[in-house]
């Protein structure tokens, strides 16, 4: 579904990836960790196109498709989605209204009818039960005054009626309690399927207490030092990154 | 200048030269003020940053009482263009004149006007004498002194002591398009008794695509503890050019909310100056301005603290794009008395294009020295994490653009209380911002 070779990048002058490779398959669930700083916001920010992120080499191949070539909005609309790690405060603008947006301008993509409201609101209900999200929200401007919590929440339903192929979660757990967490994580499990692929990027291994992954990618000054199963994190959670750091630099 | 006095003197022979002795007065010492004043120039500056040559160098025409057909437009088309319901109390004037088959006020409590200023001028009019022209400058301000030596028609509102008017009163302004540039002086008072309350639309729309100039003066009278809504609407058409002074007193405890919304026109000049005249007055200013094209918008509003602890808000939001011209100049006067005064101020300006260009400038005096004073402004373009956040979405960069516009106006519009005028007003902002968006991108 997805395949990243030697992917390097830069944010200003800052060359923060250096040469990534990455294959994602259908129904795979990718974890990737890593120290702050090692590169894994910007490698979900290039995949969901953001500007300011320069693509200095390396391929994106996505579904038989360059990656790279497409706007950030044909990205999402062909199936890409970036659950942010500070999703952003709109005021003035309703939840229901972004909703309503985003959904109908990725159904008209894809060939469906655009949905009218009351078909919209049976959707949204339906997909709200899932982050136990309360319905109160959705005439509140977007993100504006949501707890973290709240925030996160409103990612994962988005995610959940944009009906992704490739969803990227970027900091998904930062700065939620365990009972958030819970919720959050549970939506995330409910919505994993055959023809899905996640890549969950994560500082901490708690995350992937309730997100299971198939694999494990460790990040470091722009590069995967290591992958491995699931093992993995819990070797991380009791060394620390150090030792995959020195290891790495053993390499030649 | 000088076919405005020829204007003048033509005007006395017709009509200008009737009425009361006050009145006649009251207009040659207009025309005299506007002799000595001169229309401004750059250099003035309060009119730095517009030049008013396009409105002099024009050859305008007065247009005569009743010369204008009413079957020029109808009640539908002004109700749509104003964001109105077309049952409400309405005036309406075309070409500054008032038309009576458009017009319809019922269901007022008694002892409320709503009525013409030219049939009101026709008797001798206590209320007239004791409040028309006496809380204006137009010994300063040379548009208004032009308003005031051409005083003819427009809107006289009366609200008496304790009454309460809930549905909204429009005084509608069209320009019917002629094909002659034509110049009109509407001329509005507005007075509250103590304790009365109004919500009152004044909307100035134009039909056609011809060169005209409004030339309008409301002046509004607060007594103690009444309560007053404002609505300064500007829809003028594309060669339309609207300077508009607006001058507001308020006694103790009176509350104002004035709001300004332009959103077309050629040039829109507004002077909006409050005088918080007695104890615990409180005014809220709110405006919106839309400047597209080769427009120029100018908001210049002067709020005056004379009393303790009175109140002033306002918040100012522009939008600006193509080679559009803003300007905002906000002054806050605090007087010496005027302690424990309570102003804030703020401007914010979008501006979406690089050949768009905003002044702005707050200006705060204050000569009391227990005051709670703040004003700032600012100048940005579309926040790029909330663009690149819609997009992630699916949706696509234009509609973003549009939507974040939409959203930048929003606090300005939520806080319109007329519901059927801000859903329309919503609905309006929404369209225009998406036709500019396709206008971008074909």
């Amino acid at each position: 579904m997805l395949e990243i070779k030697n992917l390097q990048a830069q944010v200003g002058d800052n060359e923060i990836l250096r040469g990534i490779n990455l294959r994602v398959g259908a129904g795979e669930v990718h974890a990737i960790m890593g120290p702050n700083g090692s590169g894994k916001s910007t490698l979900a920010h290039v995949l969901a196109g953001r500007e300011n992120v320069q693509v200095t080499a390396g391929e994106v191949t996505y579904a038989g498709s360059d990656l790279l070539a497409m706007t950030p909005e044909v990205r999402a609309r062909e199936g890409i989605f970036l659950a942010f790690q500070y999703p952003v405060e709109i005021p003035g603008i309703s939840t229901t209204y972004f909703l309503k947006a985003a959904v109908n301008a990725v159904r008209k993509h894809r060939g469906l009818e655009e949905l009218d409201a009351m078909e919209f609101l049976a959707l949204i209900k339906d997909k709200m039960k899932l982050v136990e999200m309360d319905q109160s929200l959705l005439n509140r401007p977007l993100n504006e005054g949501f707890s973290g919590g709240e925030k996160k929440r409103n990612e994962i339903l988005q995610m959940a009626v944009l009906d992704p192929k490739l969803a990227i979660l970027d900091e998904t757990d930062s700065g939620l309690d365990i009972d958030a967490l819970r919720i959050v994580a549970g939506g995330v499990n409910a919505l994993r399927r055959p023809d899905r692929a996640m890549i969950v990027i994560t500082h901490y291994q708690r995350l992937l207490d309730y997100i299971v992954p198939d694999f494990i990618h460790v990040l470091h000054q722009g590069r995967i030092i290591k992958s491995g199963t699931k093992e993995l994190a819990l070797e991380l959670e009791i060394k620390g990154y150090d030792w995959i750091k020195s290891e790495a630099g053993a390499l030649p | 200048m000088e076919p405005y006095f020829s204007a003048f003197k033509n005007y006395q022979k017709n009509g200008g030269g009737s009425g009361p002795t006050w009145l006649k007065d009251l207009r040659e010492s207009a025309i005299a003020s506007f002799g000595k004043l001169g229309f401004p120039t750059v250099r003035n500056e309060d009119w730095k940053y517009t030049n008013v040559e396009p409105i002099v160098s024009t050859a305008f025409e007065r247009r005569e009482q009743k010369t204008t057909s009413s079957g020029a437009v109808t009640v539908e088309e002004i109700s749509a263009l104003s964001f109105a319901n077309p049952a409400p109390s309405r005036l309406v004037f075309l070409d500054g004149v008032y038309a009576s088959k458009l017009s319809e006020v019922r269901g007022l409590p008694r002892g409320v006007r709503v009525e013409s200023l030219a049939e009101a001028l026709r008797g001798n009019d206590e209320l007239l004498h004791s409040h028309l022209s006496r809380y204006v400058r137009y010994q300063q301000q040379s548009f208004v002194a032009l308003n005031t030596a051409f005083v003819e028609d427009g809107a006289l509102v009366f609200i008496p002591r304790g009454a309460v008017v809930e549905e909204p009163i429009y005084l509608i302004f069209v320009s019917t398009g002629d094909d002659r540039p034509v110049v009109f002086h509407p001329r509005n008072l507005i007075v509250l008794d103590e304790g009365g309350q109004a919500r009152i639309v004044e909307s100035h729309v134009g039909k056609g695509s011809g060169a005209y100039f409004a030339n309008s003066v409301t002046e509004i009278v607060g007594g103690v503890g009444a309560s007053i809504e404002h609505y300064l609407l500007q829809r003028e058409g594309s060669g339309g050019f609207h300077v508009g002074a607006l001058e507001a007193h308020l006694s103790a405890q009176c509350n104002l909310s004035a709001h300004s919304i332009a959103l077309a026109g050629s040039l829109i000049r507004n002077d909006l100056h409050v005088l918080l005249n007695g104890e615990g007055a409180e005014c809220n200013l709110n405006g919106l301005y839309l400047v597209d094209g080769k427009r120029h918008v100018d908001n210049h509003t002067e709020i005056e603290h004379c009393s303790p602890r009175a109140k002033s808000q306002e918040l100012y939001k522009g939008i600006l794009s193509d080679s559009a011209r803003g300007v905002f100049n906000g002054k806050i006067l605090v007087h010496k008395d005027a302690q424990k005064s309570d102003a804030r101020q703020t401007n914010k300006n979008l501006v979406l294009s690089k050949d768009a260009v905003i002044n702005t400038k707050p200006q705060l005096e204050i000569y009391a020295d227990d005051v709670k004073c703040s004003h700032g402004s600012t100048v940005g373009q579309l926040d790029r994490d909330a663009l690149f956040y819609l997009q992630s979405r699916g949706i696509g960069w234009g509609e973003a653009q549009s939507l974040l516009s939409y959203a930048f106006a929003s606090d300005v519009t939520s806080r319109i209380k007329i519901a059927a005028m801000r859903s329309r007003l919503d609905d309006y902002l929404m369209m225009k911002f998406s036709s500019q968006q396709d206008a971008i991108q074909s």
